[in-house]
Parts: structure tokens; C-alpha cells; sequence
């Protein structure tokens, strides 16, 4: 994986001293908190609910057993004891105190992390496949691109004040695992029929209150030119994204009412201009880049054949491992969503023990899923029991990757200054109701999303089954969607109706089980019911 | 009734206008009804308190209770961990909140 040069230390070093000033005048009465606010936020600092949340950028989701150590230490150290992997493979500590915040962004800089521009109004955390370099279907590892436009974004002065924030991903393979048209702009990195490597772009997706389905603008860009293009892109928006009204200031806005044709058009012109004007860093650099990701050197005698006779084990396998490019490998995720549990939090002890099992089992290196599990990329079969055994003991083997079970919920009401109403209790309930019935294994694939707000962070919208959560007169309420997917089926979801209150809500996803169960056709999963037959059937049966 | 609220400015912990200081405590805030906005004034500027603000509450069993939910949960911490809120041991915070 990438590691920094001197350049990247020396600026994150650089802005660790910058904010520790700016934190300093703060609580010394020098600066406002109108004064401060953009700062912090600059530095991934929030004001929560109960405290300053700081979110750590990770970037594409990568990191290795060094860095998911120190990240344990930090909540140990500095919060109470456990982090939240969020939507966007990043982690958040909710209970941080400013008088701590320059010396965990110090302490994050010696293991090359930092909380630069994971909020504000600029390009954010690079994501991308969170099995990249491993999957058996990717065209080429698409992180050194991503790496290439996260050296690009950061600190880009044209680009730190942009009209309002900025997500871009980045996958290279049919399968979409990373939500990629729901950025504000995917790049999927293809192959035409010549065998060259090129870049399609997608541009102005999103969820939030209006969500939108990013069209393509250009299917192939080639990689040569992938920076200019993406720095075309981001010029028009800059140039004419509304800065009056920040509903409506994201980048689908301006190109659903430029219409996809015209907002091209602009690109490609802004394109022409930027194409002799140096933007492209030299392909030197790209390739000084990739050779960080670099195959590790997998043992190509490893075991083929792995021993099912333990069936809760066979069951893990089953559910939670997926085929490798190399022989004798799996991808194996470590599921956050025990049932009952908090989506996407770790304790300081989990954290560790899965560094310590990416460095026995490995290569050392582990992945943040936007669907807030962790991924140890390069298993060998023949390790996987060993791997199982321990995280079975440690809370860690759900076998549920996948299911209904494996919900994203955003921290909602219970954490979010944002929020109108609880997710995380809706996520637990809904778990707890499943493993209950024993229906989630033959549910099969069910992608359930939930949303304390209009936001969005929990991706409702794009969940097979998605939950949004809504303040009524001071009271929550949770309105039912059907229909959406974020993979390369990508789909909005539709609400129902009416909404529920928190317990009608697990009984209304029972329900729309139920049809399914009745309704499916052979190998059908839950969207392709829901596609198949329409919402009627769920309407009928959840409102008679 | 009107309370007063903000966050601690080193710590960001919920804190609640007693009269006198702040307490982390919801049972020692007082009505504030019409001096609202000149003790979040003088406070803000002391540094005791960063972006303080009013909220309607009710008295509840003796005890002031937020109208809106958000600050019922504000004040005692999320409802998912009960061991990291105010009142770890009370069986019953979750009505008290909800």
C-alpha cells in the first residue's frame, strides 16, 4: 500500500502544528467559534450531540495493522474506548476533546493518517472497491488512481472552497462495490476494445434530499489524461454551481438542470483549454505510485480444498468470504453487524485483534467496506479456520454478510447533531427480529439502509429495503422504501406510504418479507421480486 | 420553561445553565424564561460555554425534561449505550428520553 514521501509528511505535519495554533487561540478566547468552526471542520473536527466528533480519513478504505493499531490506541487514549466505521470508509470518535484534537492528529501522523478535508466543502475522502487488488473481476487495481486523485484533491486551491462538498469513487471492475454512481463523480477505469486502459465518467450522482443516478459523460478517458478530465469536471461546477441555496448547490443539481448533454458539453470544452496547460502530472508519478500496490507474493502451493465439517464455519465461509484473483486465496470480511450490535463500531480491542489477524493472515493489510465492515483482502484457504476461530472468539465470525442482518445505519438521533430520529436501535431490532425468526439465511441478499435523516449518510435510498427517519411534531417516525440498489443494478428506492413508529417499522420489513417469500421465483433476490411484480403487492399487504 | 444549554468549550460535553455556572447535569438547570439570550451573551464571552442555546422543557416528576427529543438524548448520552450515559443504572431512562 502507498506509503507517504516527504511531501506528503511534511504537509501533514505542517498542519498538525497549523491547527494546533488555531486550537490554541481558540480556547484562548482569540478566535470565535464563528472564526474557528471552518478551521476545525477543515480538520475532520465536528460538534456532535455529546462532544466533538473527529473523522479520520481512510483513504479508499486501505490501511495496514500499524495504522488499525494506532487507531485503536486513539480511542483507548483519547474517547471511550471503541470507533464507528462509517459509510464512507472512514472512522469517527464521538466523545474527542479540543483541548485533545492537535495531539491525536499528531499521534495520526506518525502512522501517515490525518483528518484533512473529511468535511467542508471541498473533495473528500477518495473511495473505491474494498476489495480492490484482490477480486477475481477487476480489471486492474484501480487504487493508484484513486491515490493519484487524492494527491491531486488535497489542498488543491481551486477546489477548497467548492459550492458544497465533494465525493468521488473510483472501481475498475463490472461489479459495482462502491456505490460509485451515487458520487458526485464515479470513474470506473475500462478497457476498449484495443486492450488500452481508459476512464468512464460519471457525473452527478448522489443521495441526500434529491437523490440521483450520475450519468455517464465520457466512457473512456484515457488514464494519461484522467486528472485533466476530473479537473474539467470540477472547473464548470465551481464556475456554476449555486452557491445561494446549499440544497441545491451539490453538483447533480447543476448537471440535472444543465441536462447531462450541455454539462458535457462544458466539460469537454473546459477539457480542450486545461489539455496544454500542464494539469497532468507525469505519468512518472503514476508509476512511482503503482508500484505500491504491488501483488503481494502469494503462495501459489497454497490448499485449495478447505475442511466444512465444522458448519457454523461452513456457514462463515459461505456467507462471508468471496473468490480471490489468486489460487488458493479468499477475501474474508469481518463482520461489524453482530446481531443486536451497533453497525460499524469496534471496540479498541477488536480494532487490534484485527490488525493482528491482517498481519498473521494477511499481508497486513485490511479494508474499510462503505457498508461498515472490514475486509482482510489476501486469505489464504488454508488459514481460514485459524482466521474464524479467533474471530469467533472475539465477537467478530456474524456470519451475515450480505443479508438482513447486514444493515448500514448512519449514527442517527443518537450521535448526529443533524439527525431527526434514532437508526441505530431501528438496525438492532430489525437484527434481533431476523435471528429471531431464523429467516435471514433464506432471505438470501437483502440490502437494508437506514437514514436518521434527509442526509442520507445511511444510504436509504439505494437499499433494497430502505428505512428513513423523520421528525413528526417532535416524535419519530420511519418511512419504508423498496427498491433501490447502489451496485451496478443501480436503482432508487420508492417509499411506500405511510410512515411507522419504531416498532411498526420492524414489524413493516417483516411483512415486505413475507411477500417476497410468497411472491419470489427461483433464484430471485428481494429487488428482483420487488422489480418483477412492483410495489402493489407490498402495499396491499403492509396497508391493506 | 426555557433551559439553557451549549457545550463545554474544551471538552464538548452537554452542559446545562444552573444559575450560577454549568452543571453536565439535567436536573440542575434552571428556567431561564426572558434571560436567555444576555446569559448566553455573557457566558459565550467568558469561554464557559461554546454555542449556547434555549430549549422549551417541561417539569417532569420535579425535574426539568426537554420538549424535543434531541435534547432528552443530549442530555443523557446515546440510547444505545447505556453504560455510557448519565444514568447507566436507571431501568428506566429509555422512557424518560423517548
Amino acid at each position: 500500500m502507498y506509503a507517504y514521501d516527504q511531501y506528503d509528511q511534511a504537509m501533514v505535519d505542517a498542519r498538525v502544528e497549523e491547527f494546533r495554533d488555531q486550537a490554541r487561540r481558540r480556547l484562548e478566547g482569540k478566535l470565535t467559534e464563528d472564526q474557528f468552526k471552518p478551521l476545525r471542520l477543515m480538520n475532520g473536527l465536528y460538534l456532535q450531540l455529546h462532544a466533538y466528533m473527529l473523522r479520520v480519513a481512510i483513504p479508499y478504505g486501505t490501511l495496514d495493522s500499524r495504522q488499525m493499531h494506532a487507531l485503536a490506541d486513539i480511542a483507548d487514549k483519547y474517547d471511550r474506548g471503541y470507533g464507528h466505521f462509517t459509510t464512507r470508509q472512514n472512522i469517527q470518535y464521538n466523545w474527542i476533546k479540543l483541548e485533545d484534537a492537535a495531539d491525536i492528529l499528531a499521534d495520526l501522523a506518525k502512522v501517515e493518517m490525518h483528518a484533512i478535508q473529511t468535511s467542508g466543502n471541498c473533495i473528500r475522502n477518495i473511495s473505491s472497491d474494498h476489495f480492490a487488488g484482490a477480486a477475481a473481476d477487476e480489471i486492474v487495481d484501480p487504487r493508484p488512481y484513486a491515490e493519484l486523485l487524492r494527491q491531486w484533491s488535497s489542498f488543491h486551491p481551486e477546489f477548497s472552497y467548492l459550492p458544497r462538498k465533494f465525493k468521488i469513487a473510483v472501481i475498475a471492475s463490472e461489479t459495482d462495490r462502491a456505490a460509485m454512481r451515487l458520487h458526485d463523480i464515479g470513474i470506473n477505469i475500462v478497457k476498449n476494445d484495443a486492450g488500452e486502459l481508459g476512464a468512464a465518467f460519471y457525473v452527478g450522482g448522489g443521495m441526500g434530499r434529491t437523490p440521483m443516478i450520475a450519468p455517464c459523460i465520457n466512457p473512456f478517458v484515457p488514464l494519461d489524461q484522467l486528472v485533466t478530465y476530473a479537473e474539467a469536471c470540477l472547473r464548470v461546477y465551481n464556475r456554476y454551481g449555486r452557491r445561494d441555496n446549499k440544497y441545491k448547490a451539490r453538483i447533480k443539481i447543476l448537471v440535472h438542470e444543465l441536462g447531462a448533454e450541455e454539462y458535457t458539453r462544458q466539460v469537454e470544452q473546459e477539457f480542450e483549454h486545461l489539455l496544454d496547460q500542464g494539469v497532468e502530472p507525469p505519468l512518472a508519478e503514476l508509476d512511482r505510485i503503482r508500484t505500491f500496490f504491488d501483488d503481494p507474493l502469494f503462495d501459489t502451493r497454497a490448499a485449495y480444498e478447505i475442511d466444512r465439517s465444522d458448519p457454523d464455519f461452513a456457514l462463515w465461509v459461505d456467507r462471508n468470504t468471496v473468490p480471490h484473483k489468486a489460487d488458493g486465496y479468499v477475501s474474508a470480511v469481518i463482520s461489524l453487524k453482530p446481531v443486536g450490535g451497533i453497525p460499524g463500531d469496534a471496540t479498541a480491542e477488536q480494532m487490534r485483534l484485527m490488525a493482528d489477524l491482517a498481519k498473521d493472515y494477511s499481508f497486513d493489510e485490511l479494508r474499510v467496506m462503505h457498508t461498515q465492515n472490514i475486509v482482510l483482502p489476501h486469505v489464504r484457504k488454508a488459514d481460514l479456520h485459524a482466521l474464524w476461530t479467533a474471530l469467533e472468539e472475539a465477537g467478530l465470525g456474524s456470519p451475515n454478510l450480505d443479508t438482513v442482518e447486514d444493515i448500514i445505519a448512519c449514527p442517527g438521533l443518537d450521535y448526529c447533531s443533524l439527525a431527526n430520529a434514532r437508526s441505530i436501535p431501528i438496525a438492532q431490532r430489525i437484527s434481533e427480529r431476523f435471528a429471531k425468526t431464523g429467516k435471514t439465511g433464506t432471505l438470501g441478499q437483502l440490502k437494508l439502509k437506514i437514514s436518521g435523516c434527509i442526509n442520507a449518510c445511511g444510504h436509504h435510498h439505494a437499499g433494497h429495503i430502505g428505512i428513513l427517519g423523520v421528525d413528526r411534531k417532535g416524535v419519530e417516525n420511519y418511512q419504508l422504501l423498496l427498491g433501490g440498489s447502489e451496485a451496478e443494478d443501480v436503482s432508487l428506492a420508492k417509499i411506500t406510504g405511510p410512515g411507522f413508529d419504531e416498532h411498526g417499522i420492524v414489524d413493516a420489513v417483516e411483512t415486505v418479507t413475507t411477500v417476497y417469500e410468497n411472491e419470489r421465483q427461483d433464484g430471485e433476490r428481494f429487488v428482483d421480486t420487488y422489480r418483477r411484480i412492483g410495489m402493489n403487492p407490498f402495499k396491499e399487504a403492509l396497508y391493506g | 420553561m426555557r433551559l439553557l444549554t451549549g457545550n463545554d468549550l474544551k471538552t464538548g460535553a452537554v452542559t446545562w445553565w444552573t444559575g450560577s455556572d454549568w452543571s453536565i447535569h439535567i436536573e440542575d438547570a434552571v428556567d431561564v424564561t426572558g434571560s436567555e439570550d444576555e446569559i448566553a451573551r455573557s457566558e459565550e464571552a467568558a469561554r464557559r460555554v461554546n454555542v449556547p442555546y434555549a430549549v422549551d422543557a417541561e417539569l417532569h416528576e420535579g425535574n426539568p425534561r426537554p420538549s424535543h427529543i434531541k435534547e432528552r438524548v443530549r442530555a443523557l448520552g446515546p440510547t444505545v449505550r447505556p453504560d455510557l450515559t448519565l444514568k447507566p443504572a436507571d431501568p428506566e431512562i429509555g422512557n424518560w428520553v423517548i
